[in-house]
């Protein structure tokens, strides 16, 4: 009886030796949020990397949206987690600051990925330092329900603010104060806080913040008038609140576009391929409108980046480069943009001729040039500042000038905490 | 009892054999718990001392920095005023319909078990589904109840999108979530009241009120006080529920729901603040501490058999 037992045992051990000799690959452990045509993709990529480099690993990991950021926090600080992680780059002054991830190594020169991926790639310059490439550039532009325009008898997509509200109107449908199709369904938490920011305040003739992002701006003279402007679309019978229209929805305002109870959204390039798969309808996108006719065009860029946590080290850290080079290779971008819909983080990639011309990047790629992306110490924090301002003037009533200050205190505050610590 | 030579030998009885392989058993869930409970509940206070960002971050000791700062932090007390409404809302309304339906449903015969199954599904149904169908239901512009409120002339109202009725609109999908829990409780408790009182009752021929007044309630009374417990405990931690309602904006509009648990999550996660999202968890155990061993006290009192 005994015997057996430590026969069974010596071969176990043996096994478990033959095993870990067998595993002398090297792990790299990758992790995004659960996004089915990016997980797909990278599960693609994976497989032709682990072929090319018999050596590596990549395992590939994903979380829902909501809990990603909680899981990276919590598993990086146990020692666990990912070595190479995706994420948005208005988080990165958050991660940094909590050293989530490690300084990009030299292969990854400042000067190229500046001259690569255009001037927005400068809101995710900390400390003088690059913690991330960029692989996704999105910025926003005005989707619109070509079925619904034609019922209203529009003929041509508006060029102005002005001229998009009128459209709206013709658009909205409602019923003893319940809507059935909204003109432009809006939504803070969405994209619409981003427009105010980057977008209506500097085409009303003001700025969001100083030009070293330590000071709120937008809550000058000409903010005040573009915040007025926005938020009073909704009593002016143009706009209805996404959550009104379709609830339940992480993206109300899209989902509502997609079913066909919207006219128009502003959203970001991201959106195409959820667009493209849901909508039942004619669609088309147009550039976002300016306040005149030959005024002033802006944007608002944002882009994902993948960097490289503390736990990729020696060996390991060797291996997550390649990965990540291999990542933001040209071959793979492009990849990306036909497989998710997301434009390359390369300005090069992006001025290729078939994609301006293309009906629904056309008006994204045309954008990119003047996009501006803004450097947020406390994305979900700032946000909130914001779209609760907004509203505030909706839900409660609350006098523009007020919720706008208590914005901007509100985020004021943030801000200063951040350059504090 | 005579001993066994065997026992002899450990020097111990049976029954004291019996009561080492008691403890033993007892210590392994001890453990756990000293582990997953009561070690971090030890840590968070130590974190709420710091200025807590990360474990890969140097974090310094600032004293009674987070507890001072909780003393200016609106959106805290918003999220405290709105924790102790959903109780003082929800707890009563729980009670109230949980012994109601418990006492219709033990009055039956017929279809006993699908009536009780109906009643509990929604305790198992998943939180995620329930506040989904919650915000169709309640929508303003296509939701049911407000095509049935138009039944009756009454305007479309904005329930989960309006700060006023937010809050009311979350506790009520709390309240119908949990009932199948309190109605088992009751249901268990009910049958545990000797048939024999209610018979000398009939003799005497009381009314149905004071049957219920002077037998069915002082006879609950321990399970009433652990459902009391229990409810309060619940809407105090509220969490999953309301992050759910309102996916795009976790606690809103503007706050109105916003509860402690989910507002230690928003300063953890989002804004990582460790450390003050930890003072205010130590608020959060303080206030359950002495509001369960106050209810034990006041309620517990009136037990007489």
């Amino acid at each position: 009886m005994r015997k057996r037992f430590i026969v069974a045992i010596a071969s176990l051990t043996a096994a478990l030796a033959v095993a870990a000799a067998q595993s002398q690959k090297t792990q790299v452990v990758y992790w995004q949020y659960q996004f089915d045509s990016k997980v797909n993709l990278v599960n693609d990529l994976i497989a032709e990397f682990n072929k090319a480099n018999p050596d590596i690993e990549v395992k590939q990991e994903t979380f829902p949206y909501d809990s990603y950021i909680a899981k990276v926090k919590s598993s990086l600080g146990a020692g666990q987690g990912p070595d190479v992680a995706n994420l948005f780059y208005g988080w990165l002054p958050d991660w940094v600051g909590s050293n989530l991830l490690q300084p990009l190594p030299a292969s990854f020169p400042a000067k190229q990925l500046e001259e690569r991926v255009g001037s927005l790639v400068k809101a995710s310059k900390i400390n003088g330092q690059y913690y991330a490439v960029p692989t996704a550039v999105r910025v926003l532009a005005v989707f619109y329900n070509k079925d619904l325009f034609k019922a209203a008898g529009i003929t041509s997509v508006p060029k102005t603010w002005t001229e998009m509200e009128a459209d709206a109107k013709k658009i909205q449908k409602s019923d003893n104060g319940k809507v059935s199709v909204a003109g432009w369904a809006v939504q803070p938490e969405g994209q619409d806080h981003h427009l105010f920011r980057e977008v209506l305040s500097r085409q009303w003739g003001g700025k969001p913040y100083t030009t070293d992002f330590k000071k709120i701006a937008y809550n000058s003279l000409a903010g005040l008038e573009a915040f007025k402007w926005y938020t009073g679309l909704i009593e002016r019978g143009a706009a209805t609140r996404g959550l009104d229209l379709f609830p339940g929805s992480g993206n109300a305002y899209r989902d509502s576009f997609i079913s066909g109870r919207a006219g128009m959204i502003v959203d970001g390039s991201f959106a195409i391929s959820a667009i493209r798969n849901g909508a039942k309808f004619n669609w088309g996108v147009f550039e976002l409108p300016v306040r005149e006719a030959g005024g002033l065009r802006a944007n608002f860029g944002s882009y994902w980046v993948h960097g490289l946590t503390p736990n990729a080290k020696g060996a390991k850290l060797e291996a997550s480069t390649k990965w990540l080079k291999f990542l933001t290779s040209d071959d793979v971008q492009r990849r990306w943009l036909k497989a998710i819909g997301e434009l390359p983080a390369n300005t090069v990639l992006a001025a290729a001729p078939e994609l301006r011309k293309d009906p629904i990047y056309g008006p994204f790629i045309a954008s990119i040039p003047f996009a501006r992306a803004t450097f947020f110490v406390d994305e979900a924090g700032q946000r909130k500042a914001l779209s609760d301002a907004l509203n505030s003037v909706w839900l409660t009533k609350t006098d523009p000038a007020k919720a706008l200050e208590s914005a901007a205190s509100g985020e004021q505050k943030l801000l200063t905490d951040f350059f504090k610590r | 009892m005579t001993q066994s030579p065997r026992a002899k030998r450990s020097g111990l009885t049976l029954a004291g054999r019996q009561a080492v392989w008691a403890y033993v058993f007892l210590i392994t869930p001890l453990l756990f718990f000293l582990l997953v409970r009561i070690y971090p509940a030890f840590e968070s206070l130590r974190l709420s001392f710091l200025d807590y960002r990360s474990p890969l971050t140097v974090n310094p000791f600032i004293g009674l920095e987070n507890f001072q700062e909780m003393t200016q932090d609106a959106t805290l007390h918003r999220a405290l005023l709105n924790t102790l409404l959903y109780a003082v809302i929800g707890v009563p309304a729980q009670l109230v319909l949980g012994l109601g339906v418990a006492m219709l449903l033990q009055g039956i015969n017929k279809y006993k078990g699908i009536y009780r199954a109906i009643y509990f599904a929604p305790y198992i149904t998943p939180i995620v589904a329930s506040a989904w169908v919650w915000q169709w239901l309640l929508n303003k512009n296509f939701g049911p109840v407000n095509a049935l409120l138009e039944q009756f002339g009454i305007p479309a109202q904005p329930f989960l999108g309006s700060p006023d009725q937010a809050l009311v609109s979350a506790a009520a999908l709390v309240i119908w979530q949990q009932l199948g829990f309190q109605i088992v409780l009751f249901l268990a408790g009910l049958e545990g009241i000797p048939r024999v009182y209610y018979e000398a009752a009939s003799l005497d021929g009381v009314t149905t009120w004071t049957r219920f007044r002077y037998i069915t309630l002082p006879l609950l009374n321990a399970t009433v006080v652990f459902s009391v417990v229990i409810a309060t405990n619940g809407f105090l931690q509220l969490f999953a529920q309301v992050a759910n309602l309102n996916p795009t904006d976790q606690g809103g509009p503007l706050d109105s729901t916003l509860t402690v648990a989910l507002y230690i999550y928003r300063m953890a996660f989002q804004s990582s603040k460790m450390g003050y999202a930890a003072a205010i968890t130590v608020l959060l155990f303080a206030i359950i501490l002495l509001f369960t061993v106050f209810q034990l006290r006041v309620l517990r009192r009136r037990v007489e058999y």
